[in-house]
């Protein structure tokens, strides 16, 4: 097979690019429905329809993904400064776990004269409560 | 609102996070900081700040790996037409994709790290960097397809299972997907074997005969012992375990699997301790490892010839790629 004409020299003499160069893409896809678009990798092209060639092939070929994205690795803004992110401040006042109250439970127990419910009775109760509450029927929704 | 990157830090370096070598800090210092947080088991990625000895350790290893999956495939690209069934040369032609499949994540890794793909194509084919040793080899026969497809492939996914916790997180993330598919291969190449043990008396007999012929390279793959603590890829945890490690747990793993199958091994020296739980066998022939990775084995120079014209012939549609007006500007 021949090589078209000039080509040889636009690469080796580091002459101007005509055409777009390969650049990073990052690919992200979606496993099943209803997952979140992941990370899987990135591919180089010159374009955004050779990544997504490439993605697929790379990223779906097997049917592990059911949707693909590309984006320009270039046009990701991105912010790791742990100034903003991970001071060391106790920030357990935001988490569910940075509110500990199995003493003082117990204490408030005692005080008001009740006995500790089992935990599988209450919590058996609260689920029954829970979905007996009334949904929207989907006939609404429509 | 303020642009929360224009802000100046308002933590000291050693308070910033867990990666303090990000910081514009003396060398030495960042050094330090690196090394203690990848000792401790810490995550790189290829944004981060690296010292010139991590980035070269991990680039040689990921560049190693990928040159051996895009010519690995070129032993078993030779079967393609010569496949028994249908059934068998889709699964083959597919196993073939997955390989260069694993070059071209592979070879994305190593890119970001600062080596252009088209180097790293020249130092293959210049002979500068290497390959594994298996793929020197001719297959003589459909059994080495088998052959190749479990035990090649199952020596090689016991290394890349303990690569998904590379301190390098790029290639860790790489090998999880890796990993993935290769178990696929294995059990394309574990049905293979167990098809001919369970055909003719000709077809066990070439299956024991190719599998002669691959145990050398099979005990020599994953290389001589070397001190643990002399081991820089080690030190960085870039890999995890020792080629010993490797080679114990391959032995462990894949030597009942091969046996109960009543076929047998070429080394009287093979045995498991009992107590200890360690293989010993024969010295493998370190000196042929040496010869056929320095690109001095039987299909070596055959091998490169078919990448260089391969590359040649192929030259016009990466020059087009490059040439064709962007989609924008047609537009």
């Amino acid at each position: 097979m021949t090589s078209p004409e000039n080509g040889e020299r636009m690469i080796d003499e580091g002459s101007p690019v005509v055409g777009p160069s390969l650049e990073p893409w990052e690919v992200f896809r979606r496993e099943k429905e209803g997952d979140p678009m992941r990370h899987g990798g990135s591919v180089m092209a010159p374009d955004a329809v050779l990544a997504l060639h490439y993605a697929r092939e790379m990223f779906g070929r097997r049917q592990e993904s059911v949707h693909l994205w590309v984006v320009r690795r270039n046009d990701i803004h991105d912010l790791a400064d742990p100034d903003l992110l991970d001071p060391p401040l106790d920030r357990s006042f935001k988490k569910p776990g940075g509110y500990v109250m199995r003493d003082k439970l117990a204490a408030a127990r005692e005080r008001s004269g009740q006995a500790k419910p089992k935990a599988r009775d209450s919590k058996a109760g609260d689920t029954k409560a829970r979905s007996a509450k009334p949904r929207p029927a989907k006939a609404d929704e429509r | 609102m303020t642009d929360p990157l224009s802000l100046d830090p308002i933590l000291e370096p050693h308070e910033r996070g867990r990666l303090p070598f990000n910081e514009d800090l003396p060398h030495d210092e960042r050094f330090e900081h690196f090394e203690a947080h990848v000792i401790a088991g810490g995550k790189i990625e290829a944004s981060d700040w690296m010292p010139d000895e991590y980035r070269t350790g991990v680039l040689r290893f990921v560049e190693m790996h990928a040159n051996s999956e895009l010519m690995g495939v070129l032993p078993e690209r030779e079967w393609l037409m010569r496949a028994p069934t249908l059934r068998r040369k889709l699964a083959l032609t597919a196993k073939v994709q997955d390989e260069v499949g694993h070059a071209q994540l592979l070879y994305r890794v190593a890119e970001d790290l600062g080596k252009p793909r088209e180097a790293m194509f020249d130092d293959l084919l210049a002979g500068k960097t290497k390959f594994h040793n298996v793929f020197h080899y001719p297959t003589k026969t459909w059994a080495d397809i088998g052959v190749i497809a479990w035990l090649v492939d199952a020596a090689a996914i016991v290394a890349q299972q303990a690569l998904r916790d590379s301190s390098y997180a790029p290639y860790a993330r790489t090998m999880k997907k890796i990993c993935w598919e290769e178990s696929v291969h294995i059990m394309h190449g574990r049905d293979v074997v167990v098809t001919l043990v369970t055909g003719t008396d000709q077809q066990r007999a070439m299956l024991q005969e190719a599998l002669d012929r691959w145990w050398g390279p099979l005990m020599q793959m994953h290389g001589p012992r070397s001190p643990r603590e002399k081991d820089r890829d080690l030190h960085w945890r870039i890999k995890a375990k020792t080629s010993e490690e490797l080679r114990q747990e391959f032995l462990t793993i894949y030597v009942p699997r091969i046996l109960e199958l009543g076929l047998t091994l070429p080394d009287p020296e093979l045995r498991r301790d009992d107590a200890t739980g360690d293989w010993s066998y024969t010295e493998p022939d370190w000196q042929e490892l040496r010869t056929v990775v320095t690109n001095h084995g039987p299909k070596s120079e055959e091998r490169l010839e078919f990448r260089r014209v391969s590359r040649e012939e192929t030259r016009w549609v990466r020059e087009s790629i490059l040439r064709a007006p962007a989609p924008e500007a047609a537009a």
